[in-house]
């Protein structure tokens, strides 16, 4: 039996214990915001937040999540509230919208370490992600704008993601 | 890349030695399945069909019909800005339907960049028939004229100062018959209030909280998943298999055999072998447990090496004639200093994030599929031949389209599932995967040209002949056909803006051996590379401005008509009154954009600047990119500048965006590794190997204008993505004096 949280809910799993947590979560949990885009880890559609840290979910086993917190982009705020969804609903980011779940994921989770990150640190941290629309320079402005923003922000802490709202 | 994956490992192992601390909370967003909302969302029991696209609900609230597919282009706000603005109707009293496949609507087909070109006047006359409608409820329930009664905003107002809202109004206006559309004033573009506007679109909230649905996520019905391992050969069949193992995986349910199509692809399924199982994963793990044994049929030696220098060998030799003026060739025979260059682009596979995917659910009498589908008209078609069924008894609901680039106007996924569902009795849900979709494409065609010219002492081009030769598209609908369309060669062949009196152009054969396909702008991907490269290459060789001597090029402001010059062309179906070959409109967004490139001005060692224009689906656009190479042939992009004219714009956002984006799309031509092919099998699978631009590889800024025009509306999706490789390859010549002929541009830069 693996015990852990998807966005606070505690849940337990005793099939197999080699199902990627992308499946998991929209087979079992209907939780459909992570994506299936390649899986082999390439292109980042499906991540998630693994304690409060961008993982990609699609080569992520289950059975190494026991004991951790997940979250997905159903879990990173209530309504679309956090400074990164803000940031890409400001600059009209998104196009087909397909990627962009698992891209706001990951910046949540760059700003989280960085609040500041510079324009470099921004590509190295966000080109484990692949649009195919060509988002990318609506996606690095709005990661900048994000960080102006999510200094001091209270509700959204990832190591407690889900503690506060 | 590799810093981003150390950092995130860094953090894992951090994190997860804090996990033992975790307190855990009680739930506080749900992880319950939700309520369908947005493109899924049903029109209201309650609403009444003013005309086609218009319902009205008692409460006021208008139903607006979006009958295209939406896969980024935000179409399904477009249509509702058109009809809500002729409507007069309050942006936040409508509600966007998506529509079926229905014959009903005409065309349905998302892709050719048309879906504003073909539907924006009908819309407008929709929206202010409704707006009509309202005002002769209003007059006669007032008993005063029509022309003392105005509508703004769902308020009808009488020139007295009474009011009636639309809602108060539904009811009288559904007992009035509509009047003739010509009969109807439409708003005069000074009182436009959405259209040509930035306005949010709808479903962008959808998209940021995770809700928007797209095929994969369609929860109702629920559906077995289905994964198919296909023929790796197009015309392969199954041999023989064994299933015993796959059948022994918890959570498989059935091992079902898709036949092997007949006579030319079309959007047939290749056939193949599906694994049906409770849930993916298991899907999955039984696919891989599958063996099969495959017959690869006649293209079982297809060699992408092989086909690259038969390609080049027949432009090498003189082959038909598509346009012709004066005598190109007896110049260019006499002129021994003459610029030859040669140019070839590999396959190239549209891989949208979203790999194909569709649920179908069979019933005696009908079907009913979800689909990411660019045309649900043709799942009708294809499912109901697969099925031998009427189209009509086939519902096919389109879902939100995780990208579609044209791969997903061919709907071979739909019929997978509807025959698999048809063969089980269940619902199911087929899954591509990324695999799946880069090595069962519908391909960009691979392709050769051979160039020539002849430039005068002054350096203009006095003589050109150019050759194409490609798979052609007409393959996919006529078992081996080995002619290209006329509709493939308008696409930047036969409509070249070259001001020269004496021309040639010729198309070779080629055969298919792979399935080929339209991919975002098609043909125009090659040909804008090679002439708009070649045009550069003149430049260099007259000593002159690239920028300049591309103006000089296309030659003095005038309407082009090809068809003076022998070549069979038909304008993307757009009347030639309407929208005519303009070359100053052409000559316009150049000089428009080497204005905002600041064009000519000096650039440190490694940088330069290149250009291009091209005009396609009817729009003009020309392109600047600034490139930076270093010693060691290091490829970075500065930023690039775009001036599109695409007549009139419904979102001018949109419009932007589709710019930026369909240049990073470009640029999967330039720097994608191709799609290759060897014993008939494609010799990529995924991201790693089929390697397409990311943030490290993509301009940070792109700078776009729109050219403010009241001309009718053009294309928007596709124009922006062919000029971008040759822009790319002219800024890397003018950085570093390496000139790229043969795309992609992997290492050559390293040598």
């Amino acid at each position: 039996m693996i015990t852990f949280t998807v966005n606070d809910e505690t849940r337990e799993f005793s099939g197999d214990p080699t199902t990627p947590v992308l499946w998991y979560l929209r087979d079992e949990m209907q939780l459909t915001g992570p994506k299936f885009g390649c899986g082999m880890g390439l292109c980042g559609a499906c991540t998630i937040h693994l304690n409060g840290v961008a993982q990609r979910s699609c080569i992520l086993p289950i059975s190494a999540i026991s004991g951790s917190k997940i979250t997905t982009i159903e879990g990173l705020s209530k309504d679309g509230e956090h400074p990164v969804q803000q940031a890409w609903v400001e600059h009209k980011v998104p196009q087909c919208g397909f990627c962009q779940c698992g891209q706001m994921m990951q910046a949540a989770s760059l700003l989280a370490s960085n609040q500041t990150p510079s324009d470099e640190e921004i590509v190295q941290g966000m080109s484990g992600n692949i649009c195919r629309c060509g988002t990318y320079p609506r996606i690095h402005k709005a990661i900048k704008s994000a960080s102006k923003t999510i200094a001091g922000v209270e509700y959204y802490v990832p190591e407690k993601a889900g503690e506060k709202v | 890349m590799s810093q981003y994956f150390d950092l995130t490992r860094r953090k894992f192992l951090k994190s997860s030695a804090t996990v033992g601390a975790l307190v855990l909370g009680t739930c506080f967003v749900g992880a319950a399945p939700r309520v369908m909302a947005g493109i899924l969302q049903k029109p209201s029991a309650s609403a009444k069909e003013a005309n086609l696209f218009v319902a009205l609900r008692p409460d006021g609230i208008v139903e607006i019909t979006c009958h295209r597919s939406e896969m980024g282009q935000q179409i399904r706000t477009a249509i509702a800005q058109i009809v809500a603005d002729e409507m007069e109707a309050s942006w936040d009293k409508v509600v966007v339907i998506q529509g079926k496949g229905d014959l009903k609507y005409g065309d349905q087909n998302t892709d050719g960049s048309r879906s504003i070109r073909y539907n924006m006047q009908r819309l407008r006359e929709m929206g202010a028939s409704v707006r009509y409608l309202m005002r002769q409820a209003a007059a006669t329930r007032w008993g005063v004229s029509l022309d003392s009664c105005s509508a703004q905003q769902h308020i009808v107002s009488h020139s007295s100062g009474k009011t009636l809202t639309y809602a108060e109004l539904v009811n009288d206006v559904l007992t009035i018959t509509p009047p003739e559309t010509d009969k109807v004033p439409l708003k005069k573009r000074s009182e436009w209030r959405y259209i040509n506007t930035a306005m949010e679109h709808i479903d962008l909230k959808d998209i940021v909280t995770g809700k928007a649905i797209f095929a994969a996520d369609v929860l109702e019905p629920k559906a077995l998943i289905a994964m198919v391992i296909r023929p790796p050969v197009v015309g392969g069949k199954v041999k023989s298999f064994d299933a015993k193992a796959a059948k022994a995986i918890d959570g498989v349910v059935d091992v079902v055999e898709i036949p092997a199509p007949q006579g030319a692809p079309f959007f047939q399924p290749k056939g193949g072998i599906a694994i049906v199982a409770k849930n993916t994963w298991a899907a999955m793990k039984g696919r891989k447990a599958l063996t099969v044994a495959w017959d690869d049929g006649k293209n079982g030696d297809y060699n992408s090496e092989t086909f690259k220098k038969s390609l080049l060998a027949t432009v090498a030799s003189s082959q038909s004639s598509v346009r012709s003026i004066g005598d190109a060739e007896s110049i260019l025979a006499k002129d021994s200093d003459k610029l030859v260059a040669d140019y070839y682009a590999p396959h190239l596979a549209q891989a949208p994030m979203e790999p194909p995917c569709a649920t179908a659910m069979y019933y005696k009498d009908h079907v009913d599929v979800w689909a990411a589908t660019q045309n649900p008209q043709a799942d009708m078609q294809t499912v109901g031949a697969m099925l031998g069924m009427p189209k009509e008894k086939i519902n096919v609901h389109v879902t939100m389209l995780g990208g579609g680039f044209g791969r997903k106007s061919k709907p071979d996924f739909s019929a997978e599932a509807a025959y698999l569902s048809m063969k089980t009795g269940q619902p199911i849900r087929v899954q591509w995967t990324r695999e799946d979709d880069i090595q069962h494409g519908f391909y960009h065609a691979v392709s050769a040209q051979h160039i020539e010219a002849s430039l005068d002492k002054n350096g203009a081009i006095q003589a050109y002949l150019h050759r194409t030769a490609f798979s052609p598209i007409t393959s996919t609908f006529q078992e081996g056909a080995t002619k290209a369309g006329s509709f493939e060669l308008r696409l930047g062949f036969t409509d070249n803006p070259i001001n020269t009196p004496n021309m040639k152009l010729e198309n070779g054969e080629a055969p298919a051996k792979a399935r080929i396909g339209w991919m975002r702008s098609v043909s125009n991907i090659f040909h804008a590379f090679a002439i708009q490269s070649f045009i550069a290459e003149a430049a260099h060789k007259a000593g002159r401005d690239q920028k300049d001597y591309l103006l000089e090029t296309i030659g003095p402001d005038r309407i082009l008509d090809v068809t003076e010059q022998h070549a069979d062309y038909d304008n993307y179906g757009g009347d030639k009154s309407v929208y005519p070959l303009d070359i100053a409109r052409l000559r316009h967004v150049i000089e428009k954009v080497a204005d905002m490139s600041k064009w000519g001005r000096k650039l440190p060692k490694g940088r330069g600047l290149g250009i291009a224009a091209h005009r396609s689906f009817l729009s003009y656009i020309a392109t600047v990119i600034e490139v930076e190479v270093s010693e060691k042939g290091d490829l970075k992009i500065i930023k690039s500048w775009s001036s599109i004219d695409a007549g009139t714009v419904v979102n001018t956002d949109t419009v932007i965006n589709q710019v930026q984006g369909g240049s990073i799309y470009g640029l999967t031509a330039a720097i994608s590794d191709g799609i290759t092919f060897d014993k008939g099998r494609v010799q990529q699978s995924n991201f790693h190997d089929y390697r397409v631009p990311r943030m490290s590889d993509s301009p940070l800024e792109i700078d776009v204008e729109i050219v403010q025009s009241d001309a009718p509306p053009a294309g928007v999706g596709e124009p922006p993505t062919p000029v971008y490789a040759p822009a790319l390859c002219n800024a890397i010549f003018a950085a570093c004096g390496k000139r790229i002929r043969q795309l992609p541009i992997g290492d050559q830069l390293k040598a």
